[in-house]
C-alpha cells in the first residue's frame, strides 16, 4: 500500500510538471505579454523596451525555467491588473472556492448516496422512479436558474439566508445547494447502477447465505464495491467545481478563484492566469491522486497497479 | 437416524415475461442427520432452485410453496425472515458453484470468515480468528494464520473453494447445501474437494445436500440420490439402488453417459439422451420425459404412476423389472 502510494505520488509530480510546462507555453502563444504589460495604445518601441526589460526576448525555455524556479519559491509574480502580489491574491481567493467545492461535493454525496442505494434496493418501483425524477430535475435545471429560485425562496420570501457575500457559513448554504444539486444526479445514477450490480454479485449472495444482517449485506458487502467508480467521479467533479463555479460565484458574489480566473483572462493578466491554471491543475492532480489512494483502500486488487 | 430435513410438495414458481415458470414441481425428499443426498439432473431441471428454496435465497421474482418444509424441527415454511436469517450460516449453510466470485474481493479471508462466526456466535474477535484458523487447517490450507490476512484474489480457485467450505463450517452446521461445488474447478482439484467434503462430514457429522449434474460425483459421495427432470423428482433411492438398477429411463440414460474404465472401449460412442429439456412455462401434462424416451407409449400422455420398492421410488409406466 505504501509502495503504491509512493509510485502514484511520483507520477502525480511528473504530471504536474508537464502541465505547468504546457500551460506556460500555451499562454505565451495566446498573446503578447509585453504588449499586455505596456498597456493599450503603447507604441512599438515601448513594447520592445518592455520586452527587453522583462526578459521576454529570451528563449521560452529559459523564461519557463525562471518562472518555475520562482514558483517553487512561492513567488508567482505581480498581477498586471490588480498590481498586487499574485500569491497573496490567489491565497485570498482560494479558501472561498475550496469551501464551496468541497461542501458542494459533500452535499451531492449526502443527497445521492441514500437515494442511489434506495433506488438500487427497490429497482423499478415507485421509490426508484421518485429518485430518478429528482435526478432528472437536477440535471435539467440550469444551475443559475435554480440558484435564482433559491434566492427568491430563502432570501426574499423567507428571509432566512443572506443573498450574497462570504461573511458567514450561512452565505455558503445556497451556493452549495445550487452547485451540489447540479452534480448530484451523476452520482446518484452511478451509485444506483453500481449497487444494482453488486447486490446481484455472488459474494453478496454468499453474505446473505451466511445469515448476515441486511444492513451488513448492503453497507459492508455491496456498497464498498459499488463506491469505487463513485470515488473517481467525485474527484473529477470536485475539480470541475473548483474551476467551473464561475456562474455560481458570480450570482452569489462569492469572490473566489473562478471569478478571479474570469477577470484575469478578460484583462490579459498573464501572471494571474498562469497562477490560477497552475493551481487548479495541481489541485486536480492532487484529487486524482487522492481518489487513487482511496480506491486502493477500497479495493485491494488495485494496490498492485 | 432421524431426519434433519423433510421436504414435502415443494414448489417454486418464477414469474417471467412469458408467464409463470414452474421451476420446481411437487418435490419431496428427506435427509437424515449425517447423510449425503445428491440431487442430479441436467441444467435447468430445477435443482439449483430447489437448493435456493431450502435456504430461503430465491430470487425476487420467485415464489416458494411447500406442504412441509421442516429443518431440524423448525418449520421453514412458517419461519419469519429473521428466523431464517438466524439459521443461515449457522445451522444450515451453503457452498456455491463459483469460488472465484463467491468471496468479497474487498475484504480479507479472515474478515469474511470471522464475520459469519461473530454474527451467529458473538464472542471476541480472537475467538473467531482462532476458529477460522482451525477450520482453514481442517480444509487443508497450510499457513492458515497467514492466509487469514490475504484477499480472495491472492488465492487460486481450489483454495477459494476450500475457504468457502471453511466458511460454511464456521458455526458447526447440521446441514450443508452444496450447489455444484466442484463444477468450476480442475478435475484433479474436483476430486480433492469431494474427498475433503466427505472427510469433513465424517469428522463433523453434518448432513450434505449436494446438487450436481455429474453422476461421477454422485457415485463417489452419495448415500442416496434424487434424480430431477423438468422440475420434478423422477427417481429416488439409495445410491446402490439407483446405480445398480435404475428404474426410470432418464436415470438409465444418464448412467449410460458415464464412461467406465474397462467397460467403455476406446473409440466407442458414449450414451446420449436425444432432444432437450421441455420448457417449464405453463403446465406439463403426462410424463415430461416422453418426447425423449425410447420406451414412450400412448399411456405416457397421462400422469406417470408412482412406484415404490424398498425405499426406491420412481415415476414411470414401467414397473419393477
Amino acid at each position: 500500500m505504501l509502495g503504491f502510494a509512493v509510485r502514484r505520488l511520483a507520477l502525480a509530480l511528473a504530471v504536474a510538471l508537464a502541465v505547468s510546462a504546457a500551460s506556460f507555453v500555451l499562454l505565451r502563444l495566446s498573446g503578447d505579454v509585453a504588449a499586455a504589460i505596456a498597456g493599450e495604445g503603447a507604441r512599438a518601441e515601448d513594447i520592445a523596451f518592455v520586452r527587453k526589460a522583462y526578459g521576454l526576448d529570451r528563449p521560452l525555455i529559459v523564461q519557463y525555467a525562471e518562472w518555475l524556479g520562482n514558483t517553487l519559491r512561492g513567488d508567482l509574480g505581480t498581477s498586471l491588473y490588480f498590481k498586487t502580489d499574485v500569491s497573496a491574491l490567489v491565497a485570498d481567493k482560494l479558501p472561498v472556492t475550496l469551501i464551496l467545492g468541497l461542501s458542494s461535493v459533500l452535499f451531492a454525496l449526502a443527497v445521492s448516496l441514500p437515494l442511489g442505494i434506495l433506488a438500487a434496493i427497490f429497482p423499478n418501483t415507485w421509490i426508484d422512479r421518485l429518485c430518478l425524477a429528482l435526478a432528472v430535475l437536477g440535471q435539467a435545471l440550469p444551475n443559475f436558474f435554480f440558484a435564482l429560485c433559491l434566492i427568491l425562496l430563502f432570501s426574499i420570501s423567507l428571509r432566512w439566508l443572506p443573498v450574497s457575500g462570504t461573511g458567514t457559513w450561512l452565505h455558503f448554504v445556497m451556493p452549495t445547494i445550487a452547485l451540489g444539486y447540479y452534480v448530484a444526479p451523476a452520482f446518484m445514477r452511478l451509485i444506483r447502477a453500481g449497487m444494482i450490480e453488486t447486490l446481484a454479485a455472488d459474494y453478496v449472495r454468499t453474505a446473505r447465505a451466511s445469515g448476515l444482517s441486511p444492513a451488513s449485506v448492503v453497507f459492508k458487502h455491496a456498497l464498498r464495491n459499488a463506491l469505487i467508480p463513485v470515488v473517481a467521479l467525485a474527484a473529477v467533479q470536485l475539480g470541475f467545481l473548483l474551476g467551473g463555479s464561475i456562474v455560481i460565484e458570480t450570482i452569489f458574489a462569492l469572490d473566489g478563484l473562478g471569478y478571479l480566473a474570469y477577470q484575469s483572462i478578460t484583462y490579459k493578466d498573464f501572471p494571474t492566469t498562469q497562477a490560477v491554471v497552475l493551481l487548479l491543475s495541481v489541485v486536480y492532480i492532487f484529487l486524482t491522486f487522492t481518489a487513487d489512494i482511496v480506491n486502493a483502500w477500497l479495493d485491494p486488487r488495485l494496490r498492485v497497479a | 437416524m432421524s431426519a434433519i430435513l423433510t421436504v414435502e410438495g415443494l414448489e417454486v414458481d418464477l414469474s417471467v415475461p412469458a408467464g409463470t415458470l414452474h421451476a420446481v414441481r411437487d418435490v419431496s425428499f428427506e435427509v437424515a442427520r449425517g447423510e449425503t443426498l445428491c440431487i442430479v439432473g441436467e441444467s435447468g431441471c430445477g435443482k439449483s432452485m430447489t437448493a435456493l428454496a431450502l435456504m430461503g435465497l430465491l430470487p425476487r421474482n420467485a415464489r416458494r410453496r411447500a406442504r412441509r418444509l421442516v429443518f431440524d424441527g423448525i418449520d421453514l415454511a412458517a419461519a419469519s425472515r429473521t428466523q431464517t436469517n438466524d439459521l443461515r450460516g449457522s445451522r444450515m449453510s451453503m457452498i456455491f458453484q463459483e469460488p472465484m466470485t463467491a468471496l468479497n474481493p474487498a475484504y480479507t479471508i479472515g474478515n469474511q470468515l470471522c464475520g459469519v462466526y461473530r454474527r451467529h456466535k458473538g464472542g471476541s474477535a480472537a475467538a473467531a480468528r482462532e476458529r477460522a484458523a482451525f477450520l482453514l487447517g481442517k480444509v487443508g490450507i497450510a499457513a492458515a494464520g497467514e492466509r487469514l490476512g490475504q484477499y480472495p484474489h491472492q488465492l487460486s480457485g481450489g483454495l477459494r473453494q476450500r475457504v468457502m467450505i471453511a466458511m460454511a463450517l464456521m458455526c458447526d452446521p447440521a446441514l450443508i447445501v452444496a450447489d455444484e461445488p466442484t463444477t468450476a474447478l480442475d478435475v484433479t482439484i474436483q476430486a480433492q474437494i469431494l474427498k475433503l467434503l466427505k472427510d469433513l462430514q465424517d469428522e463433523f457429522g453434518m448432513a450434505l445436500v449436494l446438487i450436481t449434474h455429474d453422476l461421477g460425483v454422485v457415485a463417489r459421495v452419495a448415500d442416496s440420490v434424487a434424480v430431477m427432470y423438468a422440475g420434478a423428482i423422477v427417481e429416488r433411492g439409495t445410491a446402490a439402488q439407483v446405480f445398480a438398477a435404475p428404474r426410470h429411463p432418464y436415470t438409465a440414460g444418464l448412467i449410460d453417459c458415464i464412461p467406465v474404465p474397462g467397460r467403455t472401449k476406446p473409440g466407442e460412442r458414449l450414451g446420449a439422451i436425444p432432444g432437450t429439456v421441455p420448457a417449464l412455462v405453463g403446465n406439463i401434462t403426462g410424463c415430461a420425459f416422453r418426447s425423449r424416451c425410447a420406451h414412450a407409449q400412448a399411456r405416457c400422455e397421462d400422469a406417470p404412476p408412482q412406484h415404490a420398492e424398498g425405499g426406491h421410488e420412481w415415476a414411470c409406466i414401467r414397473g419393477a423389472a
